[in-house]
């Protein structure tokens, strides 16, 4: 057997399904289903049957969804290890949790394509597979059913590979100047490159910028609920629970005073949370739940702040207001059916201001809306690059390869030698090469012959 | 006294055998050549050096020059393995140049104009003084080789050489076919004879023989030139040897003209492409792409309205001289033509025609990185048979061979110099991974690491393999050991020693930008700015001004780089450990399941040495890399 540590993944694509599939491969697999997987039936799982329990957290006991599981031991299996894979609801935030119980329990991460990297290794693959095989190692993806996924990489590439091609031809200019320097070729236009490369940058930065919207719709967003007791936190989480069906699970907060549901709001994944009244108190345990909601309001991506809209503002809401300076929120006015009596005092900052009644329902709507706007800039979610950039690796590659465009603009700027402007694009060329494959000394050479009539 | 031997029939040949056993033989005198029978017979070797002509020893077959960009930089490095092209340049040059002194440290190279005769003459007292080497005409028509390995040699009059290692650097020789319009004719060199015999041997025993082209202008009459029309170039004041041994350049210098090529010129060539080897189809052998011939150039470039050409002087003694840029194939009276519609050149006389000549060469692929065959043992090639083109890319083959050809006969290691350490380590893993397709010149831009790869520091990259090769002299040796030591304690000086703005006169502190700082800054940090130079330093501190030129030119680059200079370096950390990991001969690629087809064939066709090489093979995917990596590793733990 090539490996011996036990790797585990998410085998099913990102985004929501009815059911999701954890796969489980390595010596440890068994010890992880019988400590994790609470059985209907006692006996254990027989290999290559599918039995019915509960994913549990051994450190709580609590259930965190029903799954159905199976066992196949080595060597039929897929890896020719022993295989656990683990059906359970779908949703991307219920697969990681349970994927990050299992990976607290011995499991190691798998890489990309690690499964069947395990499978020809162990001789489970034949020639036939081969090809199949590389795809997968070269990281496109470890999920089984990848064609959506293909297809926006599609578009990507495309994208990807413009942008290259604009840096290959402003390197070969340059090189061109550097190898060639008795030619009768052109001044090098160093202003027209700058020029090309900035275009490049902003490029870039929008791709980045739609990876973080992509992490933001796999991932989801942590919006907490804040305001001084009575004021309608609980109603507007109910409502907001209400009115989108899409729950994913319920997770109990680690004390009974925050808790935290999953909406998806326009399909973004949100975790929403209550906190308990911020106000000063000399009771312990309420003191306790008091820090634990500052701690939510400082991790928080946004937070709704809740005022009474019948009301003057108060010491209450002015404590909870010291709280959030500097952080994202928006300021929700409740009961917009009674007359307004609040006024905000000044300064505050919120991202919006929005009045709704949590009793007639009215402004809900534009509360969604404000979540939703926030955190995609108002785009539309199923714009494919979003979604396409959603890698790490890729978001990183493009990042480095942006920084190193923005140096090679500030030392053109400054005046460097044209051998330190070639290293500025090449290292852009190596970043960018993880992604779209590497560029050749001969690409460039071809691109400077192709461009001039060089010859001596 | 030589001792022969009669020894039968071979081929339906009478052979008569030197009873000498050499260590190494080298099949021709070119540049290539020259270098690897001096290095064999300077590393102790007992070596032969056989050429088709005793006249044309290092001859320059075309442009009278040598460096150039990344051609400077393998002089530089040939140099500072102890091979003799920087020596003979420095001491037959006529006008020396260094081009590129705006666009930074590692693309400055050196250039010099030569005096061809004096060249090959110098090249040739050179070999017939060097202990340890015969030098002999003679054309090697056939290999002898037995059980796999070379033995030795045999040449058109029957002669048979016995040598140990056999280098052969046959230039342009192997089936020269000189075309003149429609004309053609076997040739190796305008004047020379080809080698007729050998190529198909080497196709015989398994070696891909492929078709090359090149091309030269014609040789014009000088004095048929008005220069007075003509743009002078003249070469640097005082000249820059391009060898670390040499002090000085004593010899008087001489400009080059600048000259071009007019609409009326073009439309003479288009008039004459009917009657083009290159266009009518006749030539087969692919040109390079960076040296095309004019006809080339016009067809390609039709909105161009002119082409430069230096007119180059050929010596110091002769009036010929060599039209750069404009080497064509087109039959001499559409050649005359074309030159005299040149302003300047109105009533130029052509001496020698242009041509083109068309040669066999060796896939590359088929030799190591030692350049020693896969496929015969004890056999190197160098130069133009590994599809190179270039004076300055067959000489640092040619010292390769010659060395790797010694170390063999001495049971040693080959010496294999990285891409990392020498334009010579781009150019051989370039050759042998990608092979070639065109004649491979080298470009700064073929090697990813070129800010470490600079001219000025090709001693501190190669000295020390070529001292413990045995090529350095011990005295060059110790002068390099002193400029290194004196190198290491100026770096420590400059990273230690500080100043004071506060004690700085006023109008130097305002200068330097340094009045009204508190602290202390060292003379490091100072010349780290990119407008500080040694001279600055010199001014605040006189001791800074009595440092050796080559030491302060290689502290001023290494601190001013260092940033770009470390960044490379953990590039090459990194990759290290694949280009060390060898793979071995025996790794049976159709048994490792998970490589494609197309893969496995690459690997079977080139027969990597290293996991590195194989890496750079192109169509060659991380993927297959990591299969045979992690096959690597599972035949470590069985």
């Amino acid at each position: 057997m090539y490996c011996e540590d036990t790797i585990a993944a998410i085998s099913t694509p990102p985004g929501e399904g009815g059911i999701g599939i954890i796969r489980v491969s390595g010596s440890s697999a068994p010890a992880l289903a019988e400590q994790l997987i609470r059985l209907s039936k006692s006996g254990g799982l027989q290999s290559h049957r599918f039995s019915y329990g509960e994913f549990i957290d051994p450190v709580t006991g609590e259930c965190i969804d029903e799954v159905m599981a199976v066992l196949m031991r080595a060597p039929r299996s897929y890896t020719r290890e022993d295989v656990l894979e683990i059906q359970c609801h779908g949703g991307t935030l219920l697969l990681q949790r349970l994927l990050g119980v299992l990976l607290g329990h011995g499991a190691r991460l798998a890489e990309p394509g690690e499964f069947t990297k395990r499978a020809f290794l162990n001789g489970r693959i034949d020639l036939l597979q081969a090809e199949a095989v590389i795809d997968l190692i070269r990281g496109k993806s470890d999920s089984a059913v990848a064609l959506a996924q293909h297809q926006r990489e599609g578009l990507l590439s495309r994208i990807l590979e413009e942008l290259r091609s604009r840096i290959v031809a402003s390197l070969a200019l340059i090189e061109a100047h550097i190898d060639f320097p008795e030619e009768d070729i052109e001044p090098a236009t160093l202003e027209l490159i700058v020029v090309s490369v900035a275009e490049s940058e902003s490029e870039l930065n929008r791709l980045i910028a739609g990876f973080s919207a992509g992490r933001v719709l796999r991932d989801g967003v942590s919006v907490v609920i804040a305001g001084k007791p009575n004021v309608g936190k609980s109603s507007l989480l109910n409502t907001l629970l209400r009115e989108n069906r899409a729950i994913v699970t319920a997770i109990p907060g680690t004390t009974r005073d925050l808790i935290e549901e999953i909406v998806t709001i326009k399909g973004l994944p949100v975790r929403l949370m209550d906190t308990a009244g911020i106000r000063e108190t000399s009771d312990p345990v309420e003191g306790e739940g008091v820090r634990l909601a500052r701690e939510r309001l400082i991790s928080a991506d946004l937070v709704l702040f809740l005022l009474d809209g019948s009301r003057p503002f108060d010491d209450n809401d002015q404590l909870i207001l010291g709280e959030l300076t500097g952080r994202p929120y928006l300021v929700v006015r409740n009961k917009s059916d009674l007359p307004l009596v609040l006024t905000l005092p000044e300064p505050m900052t919120p991202l919006a201001e929005l009045s709704l009644s949590l009793l007639t329902g009215e402004g809900i709507e534009s509360l969604r809306d404000s979540i939703h706007g926030i955190f995609l800039n108002g785009q539309a979610i199923d714009s494919r690059e979003y979604v396409a950039l959603n890698k790490i690796r890729h978001r990183d590659a493009l990042e480095q390869c942006r920084v190193r465009l923005l140096q090679f603009r500030e030392n053109a700027g400054s005046g460097a030698h044209l051998e330190l402007l070639a290293v500025d694009l090449r290292t852009a060329l190596t970043s960018l090469g993880t992604v779209t494959g590497e560029t050749t000394n001969d690409e460039i050479l071809e691109q400077i012959f192709s461009s001039f009539c060089i010859g001596k | 006294m030589e001792q022969f031997r009669r020894t039968g029939r071979t081929r339906g040949k009478n052979v008569i055998t030197n009873e000498r056993q050499y260590d190494v033989i080298v099949v021709g005198a070119g540049h290539a050549g020259c270098e690897a029978a001096l290095a064999a017979a300077r590393m102790g070797c007992s070596a032969l050096l056989l050429t088709i002509n005793l006249d044309a020893v290092a001859l320059m077959s075309c442009n009278p020059a040598i460096g150039g960009l990344a051609k400077g930089h393998l002089v530089r490095e040939i140099d500072a393995l102890g091979g003799e092209m920087g020596k003979n340049i420095d001491a037959t040059g006529i006008q020396f140049r260094i081009l590129n002194t705006r666009k930074g440290p590692a693309v400055r190279a050196s250039r010099a104009q030569a005096d061809k005769q004096l060249y090959r003459l110098r090249m040739k007292t050179v070999l017939e003084r060097q202990p340890n080497l015969d030098l002999k005409q003679g054309e090697v028509t056939a290999l002898v080789v037995e059980e796999g390995r070379v033995t030795g040699v045999d040449t058109r009059v029957g002669l048979r050489f016995s040598g140990r290692t056999v280098i052969i650097t046959t230039g342009t020789f192997m089936r020269g076919l000189i075309h003149v319009g429609l004309t053609n004719y076997p040739g190796g060199r305008a004047g020379d004879l080809p080698s007729i015999g050998l190529s198909d041997q080497l196709r015989d025993l398994g070696f891909r023989v492929g078709r090359l082209k090149t091309g030269t202008p014609a040789r014009l009459d000088g004095s048929s030139i008005d220069f007075s029309r003509l743009e002078p170039q003249y070469g640097d004041d005082p000249p820059i040897p391009f060898s670390f041994s040499t002090e000085r350049i004593e010899q008087p210098q001489v400009p080059c003209h600048i000259a071009y090529t007019n609409e009326r010129s073009h439309d003479i060539i288009r008039s004459g492409l009917d009657r083009s080897p290159l266009y009518s189809g006749v030539i087969e052998g692919v040109g390079p792409r960076y040296c095309p011939s004019i006809e080339d150039k016009v067809v390609r470039f039709p909105e161009k309205s002119r082409h430069q050409t230096f007119i180059e002087p050929e010596g110091r003694d002769t009036v010929e001289v060599y039209p750069s840029g404009l080497s064509t194939s087109l039959p001499v009276d559409v050649q005359i033509a074309f030159y005299r519609s040149i302003v300047g050149l109105e009533r130029v006389e052509i001496m020698r025609p242009a041509y083109a000549i068309e040669y066999d060469y060796v896939d590359p692929i088929q030799i190591r990185a030692s350049l020693e065959s896969k496929l015969i043992a004890n056999l190197y090639h160098a130069g133009q048979i590994n599809g190179t083109s270039g004076y300055e890319e067959a000489a640092a083959q040619g010292l390769m061979a010659g060395i790797n050809g010694a170390l063999r006969v001495q049971g040693k290691e080959p010496l294999v110099l990285r891409r990392d350490e020498a334009y010579i380590g781009v150019m051989i893993d370039d050759l042998i991974t990608l092979g070639t397709a065109e004649p491979y010149r080298m470009f700064t831009s073929r090697a990813e690491y070129r800010l470490l790869l600079r001219e000025d520091n090709a001693d501190l990259r190669l000295r020390e393999h070529g001292h413990r090769v045995g090529l350095v002299p011990e005295e060059e040796y110790g002068r390099f050991l002193e400029k290194r030591e004196r190198l290491r304690s100026e770096l420590d000086r400059l990273k230690s020693s500080k100043i004071l703005p506060s004690e700085l006169d006023e109008v130097v502190a305002e200068k330097y930008q340094l009045h009204g700082l508190q602290n202390a800054v060292t003379f490091e940090e100072l010349l780290r700015r990119p407008e500080v130079t040694y001279d600055d330093l010199a001014e605040l501190d006189p001791t800074y001004g009595e440092i050796p030129r080559g030491v302060r030119e290689q502290a001023e680059i290494q601190v001013k780089y260092r940033g770009y200079i470390e960044r490379q370096q953990v590039e090459v950390e990194r990759s290290r450990k694949m280009e060390g990991t060898a793979l071995p001969a025996d790794l049976e690629y159709a048994s490792i399941s998970g490589l494609t087809g197309e893969v496995r064939e690459k690997l079977l066709k080139h027969r990597p040495e290293t996991l590195g090489q194989a890496s750079r093979i192109p169509g060659m995917t991380p993927a297959a890399i990591t299969i045979i990596s992690l096959t690597l590793k599972g035949r470590e733990r069985s």
